[in-house]
């Protein structure tokens, strides 16, 4: 059975080991930056760790500050819809286009896709 | 080779494609793209400075197809992207929706090649026109309204186009397409500002993005590859023709390439991920046409040729996964990997080129417009559009592929998808690939000729560093669990101030409006009342006005009368 099948990140194991080899090819691109003269064109380029410290910094700042965005920007999912949609059917229904009652988000969602 | 404007063919295959059924009909769009393709390969081949199909309308001189170099890459590349969105669509049974991607790549192409402002208007127009359908073609409630709102934004933008034309034919007697740029300010200049905004609403320009956000992932899976191609990348093309150098540019495109990456994280609808990063790459092209030097105008053209390849195939794997599952949110898939492996690899091909990873092909053409940033002086854009390529490789590079095909198993039950999706995807991929291993196929077809190698020892490593450092931080924060997991729900943007701002203003004015009318009227029926009332108390029985009058009163009103002429004839 398919579902039965031990796939490769089943297996804890290999997850560790997948992240060990990403933290060794981490290292190793730091410590490029020691080895390697780059040139560079901006002033704080030069400094060693520039990239790697841009990088990690920059994208835990991003992370932060979505999550904190959430606090105020996120609605529950149908924030839209409740009103958008019941507006629509109540249209649909003064024009007397003949339309199943069926929830509209639930319909055709494979917009005439056929499976093949 | 024939002298006939590309947008044709595509036209003529489109009315044919409304009679034929099934394979007759994908046998004929896809021969349609690869001899278009061809036909314009000679074309370029002859020479630049192509032009034909001249006409006169009022007083005016129009050009349907006028071919240099940037319009010709253009050109080429919305072939290609009909050709892979085609392949990715053979499965569909949908005329309405084959129709109308045939006719909007055709629009695509009519633009890209209109030779004055007035046939780039009809095309653009026509770019609205066909391609809400591919969004209706989703037929579901929310498709629909999301459709209305893109239409009409879109509708607006063309009204911009056309004032602005009218006023630039006026002040300039000439309609030819060329440079317009932004001169002076609004009052000296409105037809500069007008089509500026008008190309700024399709280019998706912060406060005007809302509209890709919106409609995009409300279309068909194979309806959104064909969205993603062409309209942005035509106000990409205009913009470039148009306002090369306008320094409001770097701004715009530096905001753009920042702001959406945020929400990318947030965001649970993979598709809608997909549009948002959409936004930020349009901001690297839209960096480089406002740096406008030879670099950065090669470097924007580059990458809107590689976004629509990249940015196609991470469509076209989450349309396969929505296509396979019939579920498209972040917090609903999971561990798909085991059950669609070609496509994760396919995915996985197309998040390294979206996030410029060395030998794929969004490290060859990302790089050509943060070396003209630095070049130029733009220290301060330069860190913001490095900030934006550690961001999209964290929401576009790690986060599609994480959620969809490893993350927590979901136990959806899946398979691959249609081997014509497949191919298509393969397709795109190999492109990302070749253009990444080989960039100088793309560099010689560029508008100028710049001499510019991107695999250095520095720029490898540096963004090797870059890279593997984003990585480095979505793992450490996933171990502490303290990446924002995906939840249902929905993100206040834009469009909130079109859909709920000002319905709610409007709905609070109508009320208080109302409110006011009413206490209006009541107070005006209250006041009829009233004199009705008082008249009525004069009538009565006992009123002054029902009261008998004496004969010998009015003989001495009538005395009194004549007193007065008397008294005014002597005066």
């Amino acid at each position: 059975m398919a579902s039965e099948k031990q796939y490769f990140f089943d297996n804890p194991d290999n997850v560790r080991k997948v992240l060990r080899v990403f933290y060794g090819i981490c290292i190793l691109l730091f410590a490029l930056d020691f080895v390697i003269h780059r040139h560079t064109e901006f002033r704080w380029e030069g400094l060693p760790g520039f990239y790697p410290l841009y990088g990690f910094v920059g994208c835990v700042v991003l992370v932060f500050a979505a999550k904190w965005m959430r606090t105020f920007l996120m609605r529950p999912q149908d924030y839209y819809d409740k009103r958008e949609l019941e507006a629509q059917r109540e249209d649909s229904s003064q024009n007397a286009v003949v339309e199943p009652a069926a929830p509209p988000a639930t319909i055709h969602l494979s917009g005439g896709h056929d499976h093949v | 080779m024939f002298e006939i404007a590309p947008f044709v063919p595509f036209f003529i295959a489109a009315a044919l494609g409304l009679l034929l059924r099934g394979w007759l009909r994908g046998t004929l769009f896809i021969a349609v793209s690869v001899l278009g393709l061809a036909n314009l390969w000679l074309l370029g081949a002859a020479g630049t400075g192509l032009e034909f199909g001249h006409y006169t309308i009022l007083d005016f001189h129009l050009l349907l197809f006028r071919a240099d170099r940037l319009s010709l890459l253009f050109g080429y590349l919305f072939h290609i992207a009909a050709l892979i969105a085609v392949i990715y669509a053979l499965h569909v049974r949908d005329t309405l929706q084959q129709v109308a991607s045939m006719l909007y790549a055709g629009s695509a192409l009519g633009a890209v090649f209109a030779g004055d402002l007035l046939t780039l208007f009809i095309f653009w127009e026509l770019l609205a026109l066909t391609s809400v359908f591919l969004v209706w073609a989703r037929r579901s409630g929310r498709a629909y309204v999301a459709g209305l709102r893109y239409f009409t934004l879109h509708i607006l933008s063309g009204l911009l186009l056309l004032g602005g034309i009218i006023i630039y034919g006026q002040t300039h007697s000439t309609l030819e397409f060329g440079e317009i740029g932004l001169a002076g300010n609004i009052l000296d200049n409105p037809a500069g500002w007008m089509i500026f905004l008008a190309f700024g609403i399709k280019c998706a320009f912060p406060f005007f993005h809302s509209w890709l956000t919106d409609a995009y992932p409300e279309s068909t899976p194979t309806g959104t590859v064909f969205l993603s191609a062409f309209t942005t990348k035509v106000a990409v093309y205009a913009l470039a023709r148009a306002y090369p150098g306008t320094e409001l540019l770097v701004y715009i495109g530096a905001t753009m390439a920042c702001f959406p990456i945020f929400y990318a994280v947030i965001e649970n609808d993979l598709r809608r991920v997909l549009a948002y990063s959409l936004i930020n790459q349009l901001g690297f092209m839209v960096v480089g046409i406002g740096i406008g030097t030879s670099l950065a105008i090669n470097g924007a053209v580059a990458h809107a040729f590689n976004d629509v390849i990249f940015k196609g195939l991470l469509f076209m794997s989450m349309g396969a996964v929505l296509h396979v599952t019939g579920k498209i949110n972040g917090s609903e898939l999971g561990g798909l990997y085991k059950k669609m492996p070609k496509t994760t690899v396919l995915c996985i091909v197309g998040a390294a080129s979206i996030s410029a990873f060395p030998l794929f092909s969004g490290f060859v053409s990302k790089s050509m417009v943060m070396s003209a940033a630095i070049k130029n002086g733009y220290d301060g854009v330069w860190l913001v559009l490095l900030f934006a390529s550690a961001g999209v490789f964290h929401h576009a590079g790690i986060k599609i592929p994480y959620f969809a095909f490893f993350a927590h198993d979901a136990k959806l039950p899946a398979r691959e998808p249609p081997v014509n999706m497949l191919l298509a995807m393969t397709i795109a991929a190999a492109l990302c690939l070749a253009i990444g291993i080989y960039p100088q196929a793309l560099y010689s077809l560029l508008p100028h000729q710049v001499s510019y190698t991107p695999y250095d020892v520095t720029h490898v490593l540096t963004q090797l560093q870059l890279l593997f450092f984003s990585a480095l931080a979505f793992v450490w924060l996933n171990l502490r669990h303290l990446y924002p997991p995906e939840l249902p729900s929905v993100n206040l943007d834009a469009d909130w101030i079109y859909r709920r701002l000002v319905p709610d203003a409007m709905r609070a004015l109508f009320n208080r409006l109302f409110a006011l009318d009413n206490r209006l009227r009541s107070a005006m029926v209250g006041s009829v009342g009233r004199l009705l009332e008082g008249v009525t108390t004069h009538h009565r029985a006992d009123g002054v006005m029902a009261r008998n009058w004496r004969t010998g009163s009015m003989v001495a009103g009538v005395v009194l009368l004549l007193g007065i002429y008397l008294i005014l004839g002597w005066l």
